[in-house]
Formats: C-alpha cells, sequence, structure tokens
C-alpha cells in the first residue's frame, strides 16, 4: 500500500493550497459551481458558440495589450509604427495578424452565437435581459471594429472613418455634436487618433468585460436551454427529482458534481 | 420599544468638533508651505490650540466619564411617522439621516470628479476649431478657366492629418473684381475626396512654400469635365452640381479674398445648389454642413445644430 500512501501525500500536497485557499474565499467551491453546472443532456456543438466568442475576444485582449506596447498613436508616428509592428519585431506579424484577423472572427463568432440564441429560442422568457445584454455586447464589439479600423492611420484608415464619422453627423438633430465630440473637432484631425484609440483599448475593451461578466452570471443564474427539438420538456420530472438547485426549463439529467468536499 | 443606551460608554468618547478644528489648522499649515510662512505659523496655531484642548477634553473624558447622547424622544419619533412603522427593525433619526448622508455626499462627490473629465472630453471638441485662412500664392498662378487642384495644409499645428484640397478656377473679373470658383473636394455624400474626371497633367504641378517653410501648397492645373468620388460614385458637374450619385447637394465652397494679390481662403460654406455657371454663377450660401446633410427641402430641419468653432 505505499503507492496509496505516496498518492494520499501527492494528493495532499495539491489539496492543501486549495483547501486553504477555499476557507479563506470559497472562491474553489465557485470555481467549482461555475464550472461543474448542470446542462440539458441534448446540449450540442452549437452550444458553444457562446464561449467560442469570448475566447475570440480574449484573444483579442491579449494581442492588444501587446500591440499597445508598441504602437504609437500619433498622426505621424501611427503609420511607422505599425510598419515596425509588422516588419521588425519578433513575432509581431503574427501578433497584429491575430489581432486583425481575429477581430472578423470575433464578429463572425458572435453573428453564429446569436443566430443559435435566435434559432432556439433561447433568448425567451426568463433570458430576455440576456439578449438584450448580447445586443449592447454586439454594438461594442462594432464600435471596436469601427475604432480599431484608424489605427494603423493609413488611407483606407482614414477615409473609413471619414465616412463612419459622417454617417455618425447624419444622425438627425445630435448627430453633428456626437460626430465632433467622437473625433475631438468637427474634421479628423490630430486629436481624433488618440481619442479612438482610448476609446479602443480602455471603454469599450473595459465595458465589454464588464457585460460579460453579466452575461454569464445570468447564463448560471439561469442556466442554459435545451434545443427546441428537445425531448425533455421544461420542468420535466427529472428536475423535480432534484429540487435542488431549483427546477430550470430544460435542465435535465443529474451530472457527477464532482468529487465530495473534505 | 426604547433604544437601550449606555450600552456605548465604553464604545469610544462623545462626539467633539476639536479634531474639526485641529484638521482645519493642519490644513493651514501645509497648504501654507507652499503659499506662504504666514499661513504656516497661522495654521499651527490653530493646529496646536485646538490640539491640546482635544486632549485635555479626552483625557478628562475618559477620567469622568461621558454623558451619554440623548436618546430619540417620543417626539423625535412622532415627527417621523414613518419612521418606525415603514420596515420591521426599528430605524432611528440618525439612522436616516446617516444613510441619506451616505447616499448624499456619494452623490456630490461622484459629481465633481465625473465633472471635469467630461468636460475635458467634450469641451476640447469645440474650443479652438476656427477656420484658418490659408495663403494660396499669387493670382496669377490661377490662370483664366483652367481648375488648379490646389492642395493645401490647412492648420499647420494639425499638420499632414488637416492637408485639403480645392478646385479652383479663375473666372476673369466681375465688376472688375477677379472671381474664382472654388469647390471643396469633400463630397457631399459621406465626405470622401472627389476627383476630377480627366487627365491631369503633373509636370505641370507646381509648389510654392512660404515664408517659414512650413505651409506647403501644391497646385496642378487640369480641364476635367466634372468631379467624381471614389467611395460611392458620386458625380458632379464643373460647378460642383450633383448630376449622379449618392450626394444630397452640390459640392461645398469657399470664401476667398485677395491680399496683396495673393489668394486666400477663408471659412468653408455649403450650396444646395448653384445656378449658372462662371462668375454669372448664383449661390446660395448656407453655412458649412456635413457631407450628406440636406441644405433645402424639409430635411434641411433635422440638422438644426451646426458645427460648433468656439
Amino acid at each position: 500500500m505505499a503507492k496509496s500512501e505516496r498518492r494520499k501525500q501527492v494528493e495532499g500536497l495539491v489539496l492543501y493550497p486549495l483547501d486553504w485557499l477555499e476557507e479563506r474565499s470559497g472562491l474553489v467551491g465557485g470555481i467549482r459551481y461555475f464550472l461543474f453546472r448542470k446542462v440539458p443532456s441534448d446540449a450540442n456543438w452549437a452550444h458553444t458558440l457562446g464561449s467560442a466568442t469570448l475566447t475570440a475576444f480574449l484573444v483579442q485582449a491579449i494581442t492588444g495589450v501587446i500591440l499597445a506596447m508598441f504602437y504609437n498613436p500619433s498622426p505621424n508616428e501611427a503609420y511607422a509604427s505599425i510598419q515596425h509592428i509588422t516588419n521588425d519585431v519578433t513575432f509581431g506579424w503574427l501578433v497584429r495578424g491575430m489581432h486583425r484577423w481575429g477581430a472578423s472572427v470575433f464578429i463572425i463568432l458572435l453573428f453564429f452565437h446569436m443566430a443559435r440564441v435566435f434559432l432556439y429560442g433561447a433568448y425567451k422568457y426568463p433570458r430576455e435581459l440576456n439578449w438584450i445584454i448580447g445586443v449592447i455586447l454586439l454594438i461594442l464589439g462594432m464600435f471596436e471594429g469601427f475604432t480599431g479600423y484608424l489605427l494603423p492611420f493609413d488611407q483606407t484608415a482614414y477615409w473609413a472613418t471619414v465616412v463612419g464619422m459622417n454617417i455618425t453627423a447624419n444622425g438627425p438633430f445630435v448627430g453633428t455634436i456626437m460626430a465632433q465630440i467622437l473625433q475631438g473637432g468637427p474634421d479628423i484631425g490630430p486629436t481624433t487618433l488618440s481619442r479612438f484609440y482610448s476609446l479602443h483599448m480602455l471603454v469599450a475593451p473595459g465595458l465589454i468585460f464588464a457585460l460579460i461578466g453579466l452575461h454569464l452570471y445570468l447564463v448560471v443564474r439561469l442556466g442554459v436551454s435545451s434545443p427546441p427539438w428537445s425531448k425533455e420538456a421544461a420542468g420535466s420530472e427529472h428536475a423535480e427529482q432534484e429540487p435542488e438547485p431549483p427546477a430550470r426549463a430544460g435542465l435535465v439529467s443529474p451530472t457527477t458534481r464532482g468529487r465530495p468536499t473534505p | 420599544m426604547e433604544p437601550q443606551q449606555g450600552d456605548d460608554k465604553s464604545s469610544g468618547p462623545a462626539p467633539s468638533l476639536w479634531p474639526v478644528g485641529f484638521a482645519i489648522g493642519l490644513v493651514c499649515l501645509l497648504v501654507g508651505l507652499i503659499v506662504s510662512w504666514w499661513a504656516v505659523a497661522i495654521g499651527g496655531a490653530i493646529a496646536l490650540i485646538f490640539g491640546v484642548v482635544w486632549v485635555h477634553d479626552l483625557s478628562s473624558s475618559s477620567a469622568e466619564g461621558v454623558e451619554p447622547p440623548e436618546p430619540p424622544t417620543k417626539e423625535d419619533l412622532a415627527a417621523h411617522p414613518g419612521l418606525a412603522a415603514a420596515a420591521d427593525t426599528e430605524r432611528y433619526p440618525r439612522d436616516k439621516f446617516l444613510e441619506g448622508a451616505t447616499l448624499g455626499l456619494g452623490l456630490v462627490i461622484g459629481g465633481l470628479v465625473t465633472i471635469p473629465p467630461l468636460g475635458m472630453l467634450t469641451a476640447s471638441s469645440f474650443e479652438g476649431q476656427q477656420f484658418h485662412h490659408v495663403n494660396l500664392g499669387p493670382l496669377a498662378d490661377f490662370p483664366l478657366n483652367t481648375f488648379i487642384i490646389t492642395t493645401f495644409i490647412e492648420d499647420v499645428e494639425a499638420g499632414e492629418v488637416s492637408r485639403r484640397t480645392a478646385y479652383i478656377r479663375n473666372n476673369g473679373f466681375l465688376d472688375k473684381l477677379p472671381s474664382l470658383t472654388v469647390l471643396s473636394n469633400r463630397c457631399a455624400h459621406l465626405g470622401c475626396p472627389v476627383q476630377p474626371n480627366g487627365p491631369v497633367d503633373d509636370t505641370k504641378t507646381k509648389k510654392t512654400t512660404s515664408e517659414n517653410g512650413r505651409e506647403v501648397v501644391i497646385k496642378t492645373p487640369a480641364q476635367p469635365a466634372g468631379f467624381g468620388c471614389p467611395c460611392h460614385g458620386g458625380q458632379y458637374d464643373t460647378e460642383g452640381n450633383r448630376v449622379a450619385g449618392p450626394p444630397v447637394r452640390a459640392l461645398d465652397r469657399y470664401t476667398y479674398s485677395i491680399v496683396k494679390g495673393n489668394v486666400v481662403l477663408g471659412s468653408a460654406f455649403s450650396v444646395a445648389k448653384v445656378e449658372g455657371t462662371g462668375k454669372d454663377a448664383k449661390i446660395k450660401k448656407t453655412r458649412l454642413h456635413n457631407p450628406g446633410q440636406h441644405v433645402d427641402g424639409p430635411e434641411f430641419w433635422l440638422w438644426p445644430i451646426p458645427e460648433i468653432r468656439a
């Protein structure tokens, strides 16, 4: 039984810091609650699109942080610093490429995720609020795309932003002032670039992170909905067998809850 | 239920104004370090006096015991009938006051720290945005009935990002004064740069540099049949009138003046439609609008707020 003794020792070594953390913060239990929650037995790959979108966003966040260390948001230096990132910095081409293409991946996955929720009817009661948060996230994602597009500050970036800002300015009554505030003057000028940079890397990502937190909170609280063809009716006998946690629509077979708490 | 008093005898000394005076003295002293030695002396004196009184107060109160604060009387509760009735838990005026004070103070502090950043965000968009007068060089550079593609820096401080282009045609003299057609190249659809429809002879490009060497004006002659926008295909004739595509009005124009024989550009303005051609053109000036905004017809009323150039 030497082996199991040893095993016990190793387990103790691993578990001790976790127990220490759990006793003082409840974090381990919280993470277990988040990761090992019940999902419908017929959840399928389409249900992973939300996580995929989240992953795409995290890739954008991480690559963006690294790019920000090399990027210079002044009108005369911006393009040169992008050139430097692409041509000189080790893996600069790769990280910038990930950020550039990842932006499209993020938006595309957002739409796929939204299509899944729409086609499955997962936006219905009690999940309407999560749909609304998702729409705000979509708008913020588009805003990220728009503000990020200016940053290379080449001709495409400049004129695309001119067109975008003039579309903004065509909003009735307040459009002109909104565009003027956004671009820091009546025309795109030297302040526009740093303004867009700040919005792109501080304001919008901060809001997105906060709203993703809220989005996930509601996912955990309300549970995942079954596909519309599910044979398991909402509030089925499986849910009744397990009164704790409270019955949720489409919540079926009890899953393993991980190892018992020590 | 009457609140239990006397339990907080050991919880601390009675509230006193002495520490406030002590703090004011300290603040005065610290400010004085920057402003004036007199303020240091006065602040030090205030802090010392209040400090001594405070310490004296503390030592005497700990020795003699504190008089318990007045319990809330029945009249207090009667004056605020909601106080006892509203919640299961009994609430005292102090409780409500503290809650209100916390929320109110939070609001005040939140407002105070939010206003400056918001002001900085918005005000800078409107201040210092005047039109700059740009010297385009001698009138002789603009031969009769030829469009000169004139590229210039509108704001030297802003640099290359404020490079603008105007299509300038000399129409000869009108009532002994030179008449120019000065079209902005900003498309009236969404602001892309319209291009001349026709060959441009780059070999005849002329560059003039201002005395300080910072203002470079590039002038290239052309005889276009009209102007076209590369973005969404808006087409204009040589008076800047829309002939096809999505633009909602004619090309914007610049005011100009002739100063010591030089052409000087002023502010820009918008035009719905130009009647007539060349020096006989009738132009109804409207204030400068963003591209895409109508300056005539019922849609005109959709954009009552102009660009703000403070």
